[in-house]
């Protein structure tokens, strides 16, 4: 294509130097790591949606894996979980809170070296594990227990993506140290850019347990150098970080929910204040993993007691959330012309992908956060724990809250990138819904199932033992199939859309806008010391010594008893 | 801080709700005696058919009720049948000689990890005669979904 080609439109096709974007000094070749970043995660969810699908088939007794050139759904089933869980969330916070950190610090990262070197990171970290699940070496599911032993291209693969979103915070620092350079010395941090440090932050804090059961256990032990493992103390390292995941899930969410949302629906953000300090209280609740094992019998009772009662702490900022994004949306209608109780929501642009999407992931949450709270209860974990019902709810939170959130922003934010227009917009706002239908349909089977005792994480349709089971199990996994088949069309629609916009939309010429919404009471009127980054991480840390040295202290001597098994 | 009127009423039901819900919890647990796995003792996965009491798994009647002792392992659990009184406290003794396995009995209180080196202990009593499915609710390998064993329960 030249550059003098005209489009059927009439419009001029612009070369590919003449993007541009309303960061001053931010240039096209900032922004190219950023833009691979964002791909790879795409890369992920459509490898994952593929997944989704069979295993959809599979609750409908039909099993396609050898069709599709794996070995068994165990297979299929890990690579549903690292290229969605991992993949395709880490990559996509990469990507868009790199370009929300620029929009907040009005200037480009300090350095594109260090962008490219997580781009990189990324990538070979992604093709070392897609290798090792795709050759059958590492079929031990996304949270990959020991004494389960994968090839050690596994766990370095993993190593290598975690390593790559240490370097976008690295990034993020060096910018916050540049800006303040610039003669910003004594500002208050810009809260787009607070937000996007907050989150990354938390999540270097909270990976240091991960790190530690992969560089400190698992490596040296895959690799040979040692030859037993304590699978219950690497099962606390994993869900001090297990938990947190979620959160580094979420908040590159909530970032565009309060940052961009009420921008897109025409309305303010209310407070600077309690958007920062939201943040702030994830970053302190990091210790309340053992809330996922209360039913481990190698942990203390009061440790599952201290994390409990820490965890329902969480629902706490997701509740100012809750406030402070439903108000920006209501300004927006009510400037629309919405009048009414609750009748101004169907003056928000239903119509705009963006923003449906983004509406409907919400309410995803709304009933996702309502089932976690099950979850959470410890006296009702134990109806629930490890059965069907687990994915059923989280596939409302990540699967919907994130995952339906990142396919609505991927609908301003590829064209933004790509300088294109998005293609066919009223197919995308039907995707976001008929996702919604797709997961209601699947989280209702599922939740059905798992309250009457069907197991997660099996090939359910091959279990000997069926026979007997309560009636939800068999319809609950006709929803899940349905349900999931849905999602699977959603997804593809969603790729079409994307696809059609990155090869054959038209250009536009304009400066390409980045979101950022207003804020009715500014950081005038909060308090300075939530701009106090180390205090709070100090916070953080001392609360962690106490709240997992209770867990280590009741648990040590260290039981290493287990070599490497392969069962698959 | 400025903090709207609104914001600051959300905030406080929010809060009061949240202390609500945990205090109707930790009535639920007094009240209901709700219990949860506690450290039950460590144990060489290499050496369990060695050691006691699983170099014997099975039914015991002792004098605090009934025992079952179980070993799960890729991909069945042994006993895979075993018969217990209706109405009695029953309590399962169960470890891992291998991966990690969980331990679900549809219909009842138990749901419990089974880590090796470790050992799970949970307590059930039997209302009602039947026979239970004792499912493996953590992956263990591909064959998986063919751990599953029974409890039959007699009216004693």
């Amino acid at each position: 294509m030249t550059v003098t080609e005209p489009t059927p439109s009439g419009a001029k096709k612009l070369g590919p130097h003449s993007w541009r974007v309303d960061i001053p000094g931010a240039e096209r070749a900032d922004f190219t790591p950023i833009k691979w970043q964002l791909y790879l995660s795409l890369v992920g969810l459509a490898l994952g949606a593929l997944m989704g699908l069979l295993q959809a088939f599979e609750r409908l007794d039909v099993n396609l894996y050898e069709e599709v050139g794996l070995e068994t759904y165990y297979q299929g089933l890990t690579l549903h979980g690292v290229a969605l869980a991992l993949v395709f969330t880490f990559c996509f916070a990469n990507a868009f809170l790199s370009v929300t950190t620029m929009k907040g610090f009005n200037r480009p990262l300090a350095s594109r070296a260090v962008s490219q070197a997580s781009m990189w990171s990324a990538w070979i970290g992604v093709a070392m594990a897609a290798w090792a699940i795709l050759a059958n070496k590492a079929t031990v599911l996304f949270t990959f227990y020991p004494p389960l032993e994968a090839t050690p291209a596994f766990y370095l693969g993993a190593v290598l993506l975690v390593i790559s979103t240490w370097l976008v915070l690295l990034n993020m620092f060096l910018t916050l140290r540049a800006w303040r350079r610039d003669g910003n010395a004594g500002e208050r941090i810009p809260l787009m850019a607070f937000v996007s440090i907050l989150t990354y932050l938390m999540w270097a804090v909270a990976s240091v347990g991960i790190a530690i059961e992969v560089l400190a256990f698992i490596l040296p032990w895959s690799l040979g150098w040692t030859t037993t493992i304590d699978p219950q103390f690497t099962r606390v390292l994993f869900w001090f970080t297990g938990h947190p995941i979620v959160y580094f899930w979420l908040l590159p969410i909530y970032v565009s929910w309060y940052m961009m949302l009420p921008k897109q629906a025409g309305g303010k953000l209310y407070s600077d204040g309690l958007t920062r300090m939201v943040f702030i209280m994830f970053l302190l609740l990091i210790p309340v993993g053992v809330h996922h094992q209360f039913t481990d019998p190698g942990i203390a009772f009061s440790s599952k007691t201290i994390q409990w009662l820490l965890t329902f702490g969480i629902f706490f900022p997701s509740l100012v959330t809750l406030f402070s994004v439903v108000a920006g949306l209501e300004m927006g209608a009510r400037a629309n012309g919405g009048t009414g109780r609750l009748m101004w929501i169907r003056k928000l642009p239903w119509g705009d992908p963006v923003v449906s999407g983004q509406l409907l992931a919400g309410l995803g949450f709304m009933l996702g956060g309502m089932s976690g709270l099950v979850n959470a209860s410890y006296t009702v974990n134990v109806v629930v724990h490890n059965t069907a019902y687990v994915p059923g709810h989280f596939h409302l939170t990540v699967g919907t809250a994130v995952a339906l959130s990142i396919m609505a922003i991927s609908y301003w934010f590829v064209p933004y990138l790509t300088g294109r227009d998005l293609w066919g917009r009223k197919w995308a706002v039907a995707q976001g819904w008929l996702w919604m239908i797709g997961v209601l349909t699947f989280s209702r089977g599922q939740m059905a199932a798992g309250m009457e005792g069907m197991p997660r994480r099996t090939a359910i349709a091959e279990a000997t033992y069926l026979d007997g089971q309560g009636a939800a199990w068999g319809w609950g996994n006709v929803m899940t199939g349905f349900g999931g088949m849905i999602m699977f069309i959603s997804a593809v629609l969603f790729f079409v859309v994307i696809l059609k916009t990155v090869y054959s939309s038209q250009r536009v010429s304009a400066v390409q806008t980045t979101p950022l919404t207003e804020v009715v009471h500014g950081p005038k009127v909060s308090w300075a010391i939530f701009d106090q980054i180390w205090v709070w991480t100090a916070v953080a840390a001392v609360l962690i010594v106490i709240v997992y040295g209770e867990v280590i202290y009741h648990y040590l001597p260290l039981n290493s008893v287990s070599e490497g098994i392969r069962v698959w | 801080m400025l903090i709207e009127r609104y914001e600051k009423i959300f905030m406080i039901l929010g809060g009061v709700f949240l202390a609500g819900a945990v205090v109707a919890l930790a009535v639920s647990v007094v009240g209901g005696h709700a219990t949860l796995p506690a450290p039950a003792g460590r144990i060489e996965p290499s050496e369990v058919t060695s050691t006691a009491p699983f170099d014997e798994p099975g039914v015991f009647e002792t004098e605090d009720g009934v025992e079952v002792v179980m070993i799960a392992r890729a991909w069945q659990w042994e006993p895979a049948e075993v018969t217990v009184p209706a109405g009695e406290e029953v309590t399962f003794t169960v470890t891992s000689a291998d991966v990690i396995h969980g331990m679900l009995v549809p219909e009842t209180q138990i749901n419990a990890m089974v880590i090796p080196g470790q050992i799970t202990e949970v307590t059930q009593t039997f209302s009602d005669a039947g026979t239970y499915s004792v499912i493996c609710h953590e992956y263990c390998g591909i064959g998986h979904h063919t751990m599953g064993g029974r409890i039959i329960v007699e009216e004693s």
